[in-house]
């Protein structure tokens, strides 16, 4: 086969290209007539499971679904050979960072394309079962995933035998029922198992003892749908694909939301700027307002200026700026909006959503809540700000079970660093000590609301 | 205020009997893993889906058809923010509550439903029509703000639209 050009427009974005959202996504035959499934059949007739492995470690994929981990090393990891035993591939499909809509998109318009991924990479690393781990409030893309797998398993793609061969792979959607934490690998694989979504301490790591003490593999939507491409047009031609932006190989499902004019998701070469994706693709801010701070990739990453805009959005310029660019859809907050109000919102969704399996996590991000929420409402405490710094320490990396506190601390950190005067606005200067120790909430905040205790009787 | 009291499930109470589509559901759901404990929130979601919630003698019904004590299916239950442990509207309103909304009109369109149906979070309209909750980021931020009501999404909606949605779900 030949290399085709990355310069050649119908190659240049791979995920997307079959996508038309008006017309709806596109049926086993049509996707097959676009060249769907091609990348499967390929490898399940001229390529060893390993040399499917080589080739994605070869185009250096980087996972898409926030850490930006060489897709190729996590699967380098996993046990092969006639002695591994039942493996398992999992798609996290629970998208549920805020400001991050791509993986909907891909699932939604273009299913097929993502059971054609699984199907590959399963075939990868031999995995003989592959679960979707698709949030439940995702319900056409349940509904067209399940359609899509069947329209698969009656074509002999998957189920016994996969295409006349003797690899076999069953393929199912299990859909959660909320909780941001599920996102989370370990926490998936508990939730997978019928358990509640607590993370589990690393090492053992998936690849040696995941899904019911298995080994396997936990792979984005975004990721997993590179990998067909990879497969069929080589590794040179997906490093190519940046058109020499950055060192990060491939396209991207950038986006912004927002107070921007067109807030959208595209595809694009990685390490395109944030300025291109505002000021081109999102027609720039609403009603004519200035862009006052931005999150590169979703809520737990870390605030970033208008200075920094013209920086190549991929993982290590990002990180070196400060920040992460995490899922690389960028929230936007125009001058006229204050921070100190968008940390608190991400505070309560951090808080809202600790899984309560860790202290500092469980206790400390309520704590961050009601002293944001003191200080929105003008009720900050002298040393506030100071506590809300420590807290940044106190939660943050290497002090909780997992990621999801000092992700929180993210936003809440930078936006001290460069706001620190929003926050100051809020403190009560002259302290009343009849009110030390009393935080009575504001009229028309709620409080932090149990999700699990909610629905009441119609009284 | 009443005190939040999060009561496990009373073992005592009346016999529960799934229906028969609610036990094929749960059937089916067990084909689909090597271990029963893996269709707990498809158990769940069954009866759910036919009763709009999941009452407390649905546990350990349900717990043994899995093959899992009561306690363990219970320690679920209240996990997952998406199973509801209490009756519910006949329609529930889904208000995203997550950045990108709170950055385009979240709070009046909170409000406005708060307004318009006379009730807060949690609360279930007098008439048993609507149940009001948030819920985080629907991963649709470029339609903020968002809400789903049963299975569809609605965004961008601003206040003067949202008469028109709820008149939609009788």
């Amino acid at each position: 086969m030949s290399l085709r050009s990355a310069n050649d427009p119908k190659y240049q974005k791979p995920l997307t290209r079959l996508i038309d959202v008006a017309a709806g996504p596109l049926g086993l035959k049509d996707h097959e007539a676009e060249g769907g499934y091609s990348a499967l059949r390929k490898a399940l007739k001229d390529l060893k499971p390993q040399d499917v492995q080589a080739k994605v470690k070869e185009a250096n994929l980087r996972g898409r679904g926030g850490a930006g981990f060489p897709t190729g090393i996590k699967w380098s990891l996993i046990p092969m050979g006639p002695d591994a035993g039942t493996k398992y591939l999992v798609c996290n499909a629970d998208e549920m960072e805020p400001g991050t809509f791509k993986d909907r998109l891909l699932m939604e318009q273009s299913p097929h394309q993502l059971v054609e991924a699984m199907a590959l990479c399963a075939y990868a690393i031999q995995a003989q079962t592959g679960y979707i781990f698709l949030r439940g409030e995702y319900v056409v893309a349940a509904e067209r995933l399940n359609q899509a797998i069947a329209e698969a398993r009656a074509a002999g793609l998957l189920g016994q035998n996969v295409l006349g061969g003797a690899w076999s792979f069953e393929l199912y959607v299990h859909t959660g029922a909320g909780r941001y934490i599920c996102g989370e690998e370990t926490a998936l694989i508990n939730s997978l198992e019928g358990r509640r979504a607590n993370p589990r301490a690393k090492p053992p790591f998936p690849q040696i003892a995941g899904l019911w003490g298995r080994p396997t593999i936990v792979n984005n939507v975004e990721t997993l749908c590179n990998v067909p491409h990879i497969l069929l047009n080589g590794s040179a031609w997906f490093k190519e694909l940046n058109q020499g932006k950055t060192s990060d190989a491939g396209t991207k499902l950038y986006g912004v939301s927002g107070r921007a004019n067109k807030p959208g998701c595209w595809e694009l070469p990685m390490g395109t700027t944030a300025r291109e994706l505002l000021e081109v693709h999102a027609g720039g801010m609403r009603d004519g307002k200035k862009l006052k701070a931005w999150l590169p990739g979703g809520a737990s990453t870390d605030f970033l200026l208008p200075e920094h805009l013209d920086l190549p959005m991929d993982f290590d310029t990002i990180a070196r700026a400060g920040s992460r660019m995490g899922t690389g859809l960028i929230t936007v907050v125009a001058e006229d909006q204050s921070m100190v109000s968008a940390v608190r919102n991400l505070e309560e969704f951090f808080s809202r959503e600790s899984c309560g399996w860790c202290t500092p996590c469980r206790d400390g991000l309520p704590w961050t809540v009601k002293i944001l929420r003191a200080i929105e409402t003008g009720q900050g405490q002298t040393g506030d700000i100071e506590l809300l710094s420590k807290m940044t320490r106190w939660l943050g990396p290497g002090r909780t079970f997992c990621a999801h506190a000092p992700g929180a601390m993210e936003p809440l950190q930078s936006a001290i660093k460069y706001f620190r005067d929003e926050f100051e606005i809020g403190i009560v200067c002259d302290i009343d000590s009849s009110k030390l120790d009393v935080c009575t909430l504001p009229a028309g905040l709620p409080d932090i609301t149990d999700h699990r205790d909610l629905a009441t009787k119609a009284s | 205020m009443t005190d939040k009291v999060i009561k496990l499930a009373d073992l005592n109470k009346t016999a529960f009997v799934l229906s028969d589509e609610e036990r094929h559901e749960v059937e089916h759901a067990l084909t689909h893993y090597p271990d029963g404990r893996a269709a707990s929130i498809d158990a769940l979601k069954a009866v759910q889906k036919h009763r709009g919630w999941v009452p407390d003698e649905a546990i350990p019904v349900l717990a043994e058809a899995i093959g899992i004590s009561a306690a363990d299916l219970e320690g679920v239950a209240t996990f997952y923010s998406l199973i509801f442990r209490r009756p519910v509207g006949r329609h529930v309103i889904k208000v995203c509550d997550s950045i990108s909304c709170h950055l385009t009109g979240y709070d009046e369109l909170r409000g406005e439903l708060v307004k318009q149906l006379g009730i807060n979070y949690g609360q279930t309209t007098k008439d048993g029509r609507y149940t009001l909750l948030p819920i985080c980021c629907l991963g649709a931020c470029d339609r903020g703000a968002t809400m789903m009501i049963d299975d569809d999404l609605h965004g961008p909606v601003e206040p003067k639209d949202v008469a028109g949605i709820l008149g939609t779900y009788s």
